[in-house]
């Protein structure tokens, strides 16, 4: 989330001349402030991070057995490869990123221009709007259960209002709506984020921009597709990029409501990976998931550093 | 149309969105509320699901008096662990990210490009080599287990950064000139001049950790250390058909985080703007 280009390392001052003690216990202070962290980082972040690109060439299982663990090269590169599960998991995530991420930023974006344009209740609006936010997320899935049901949930009563002929929709229990349905449910749950960082960009185009282009002539529509879009041009990358990032790691919402199925319709990336390795304890191929995974989102998050200049 | 209505059209538009975001809430509201199941499971799909019609507290006390599923026990943990990582990570992340802005070791660049780089590598990645570090150090079903992994934060080191580097140099050497150390300047001036900052990732974290659920998910196995976040999981599955006492559970466990966010709201709302991008 880190968009700012990072600021330059100061260079310290030379300052007067300092006692052997002195330049001690400055070096023992500033010791004590960064090795917390430091230690942290490297045992928790760095070394699980080589552990992983490590295990994915080993066949190491979570709980330890008899057999000593073996280095078995590409061998769970080549599997996963090979492995219609695996792929199945892959486009089902590219899937539900190609729908959600367009529905959820034209409601995040919609609903910031009401924001940012002159409307009553505007501060009671914002309030509401940001509800889906600091409801936590197991919360969220449970109520879309609820609307979920079937056959007379209120979905299914809402879609007959709308004029839907059919019996019912078996909202995830079809394997042709399980997707669709997660991701309404997902787009809800997360719009308010992206609102506000629209909001934020919305707010720092030049009211004068609208004003002139008025005096132009240009109407609506005009003023928005090309004062209003372009102004967000940057914002538009950095958002699309985080929110299509968000949607690969999609998990608790299908581990929750459908576990993947039905017919592993809804089974993702990150869900896989938690399947063969803590379910079916194959952490060796799993690791190897993990590591493809980690190339994917970086892949995406270096294109953002790209799209954007200045950065 | 006319300027006269087209002035109520966005008055109507967000009436829409609001009437959106808030139908699935009060039905969590309105169905805990009732106690009677037969008649929930009837109404479940009308608009008597979201207006609420009965006021009955009993779905609370099946919640609250559950011994299987001890809510304030969740309660509890979740608290634990939300503090555990928000405070002690604001306290290492700030400190660290103070020496690298005003300390003198060469190993500052290497650091900062360090944590810039760590910052994209996605937590999903790393769940089953720190599970089986855990599991081998026994740490697996512990609050530390949930906490320790957590307290350094590249993000937040790097926040604190740009808000350090951006001090006034005189402050920094008046401090020196006082005989003020680095930890002494860092505890006297920079902690407490960094409470935006401060306020902006306790908000982050907060949220986060209420929400997190793959990794309590692998590391926890019963009531004694899990989170509130797997327990609604575990209720929502044992509990299916019993949707006034879900709901119940749904209701108790959002009020603490709601709370937070009415009294902090404005400074909520500021938090997550500046997670995003300046031009």
């Amino acid at each position: 989330m880190i968009q700012r280009p990072p600021p330059k390392v100061v260079p310290t001052a030379p300052g007067p001349p300092v006692s052997r003690s002195g330049r001690l216990s400055a070096l023992l202070h500033e010791t004590a402030l960064i090795a917390p962290a430091a230690i942290l980082l490297i045992v928790f972040l760095i070394l699980p991070f080589f552990m992983a690109g490590y295990l994915s060439f080993t066949n190491e299982r979570l709980v330890p057995r008899p057999i000593p663990t073996r280095f078995v090269g590409f061998e769970n590169y080549t599997r996963v490869l090979g492995d219609p599960d695996f792929w199945q998991a892959f486009r089902n995530t590219f899937y539900f990123a190609l729908l959600v991420v367009p529905l959820q930023l034209s409601m995040s974006l919609g609903a910031a221009m009401l924001l940012n344009g002159r409307l009553r209740f505007r501060s009671f609006f914002r309030s509401v709007a940001l509800l889906p936010l600091v409801t936590p997320i197991t919360v969220i899935i449970v109520i879309w259960a609820a609307m979920f049901q079937i056959p007379d949930g209120l979905l299914n009563n809402l879609i007959r209002l709308f004029g839907y002929r059919g019996d019912y929709v078996n909202w995830l229990g079809d394997a042709r709506w399980a997707m669709p349905s997660i991701v309404l449910l997902s787009a809800w749950a997360t719009f308010p984020f992206q609102m506000l960082i629209y909001l934020a960009g919305l707010q720092d185009i030049p009211i004068e921009r609208y004003e002139a282009a008025r005096i132009d002539g240009a109407n609506t529509w005009a003023q928005f597709r090309y004062i209003t879009l372009t102004g967000l041009r940057n914002v538009h990358v950095f958002v699309v990029i985080t929110t299509t990032i968000q949607a690969f790691k999609l998990f608790v919402q299908v581990d929750l409501l459908t576990r993947g199925g039905p017919l592993g319709s809804t089974n993702t990336l990150v869900r896989y990976m938690v399947q063969e390795g803590y379910s079916a304890q194959r952490i060796g191929y799993a690791s190897a998931i993990a590591i493809i995974f980690f190339i994917l989102v970086t892949t995406f998050a270096l294109l953002q550093r790209v799209l954007i200049p200045n950065d | 149309m006319t300027s006269r209505s087209a002035r109520y059209v966005p008055t109507i538009l967000a009436i829409v969105m609001a009437v959106i975001v808030l139908v699935p809430l009060s039905m969590m509201f309105t169905v805990s509320l009732n106690p009677d199941e037969a008649q929930i499971q009837i109404t479940l799909g009308t608009v008597r699901a979201f207006i609420p019609h009965v006021a009955s507290l009993e779905n609370y006390q099946h919640v609250l008096a559950d011994p299987h599923q001890p809510f304030l026990r969740y309660l509890l943990n979740t608290v634990i662990i939300v503090v555990g990582i928000v405070g002690l990570g604001l306290l290492v992340n700030a400190s660290a990210a103070f020496a690298l802005a005003w300390g003198q070791g060469a190993y500052r660049k290497l650091f900062i490009g360090v944590v810039i780089a760590v910052y994209v590598i996605p937590g999903e990645s790393l769940v089953l080599p720190l599970l089986l570090m855990m599991s081998r150090v026994g740490w697996v079903d512990s609050y530390q287990v949930q906490i320790v992994p957590f307290i350094a934060n590249s993000f937040a080191i790097f926040l604190f950064y740009q808000f350090f580097t951006g001090m006034p140099r005189e402050l920094m050497e008046a401090a020196k000139i006082d005989g003020a150390g680095l930890l002494q300047t860092f505890f006297r001036i920079g902690l407490p001049l960094s409470m935006p900052v401060v306020s902006t990732l306790a908000i982050l974290g907060f949220l986060d950790a209420w929400n997190s659920y793959l990794w309590p998910l692998m590391v926890t196995r019963g009531p004694e250390y899990r989170p509130l976040s797997v327990a609604m999981a575990t209720y929502f599955t044992g509990q299916q058909a019993f949707w006034g006492n879900v709901m119940a559970f749904a209701v108790l466990m959002t009020l603490p985080v709601l709370i937070v966010y009415l009294i902090f709201q404005r400074w909520f709302v500021a938090s997550v703007m500046s997670s995003g991008v300046k031009g």
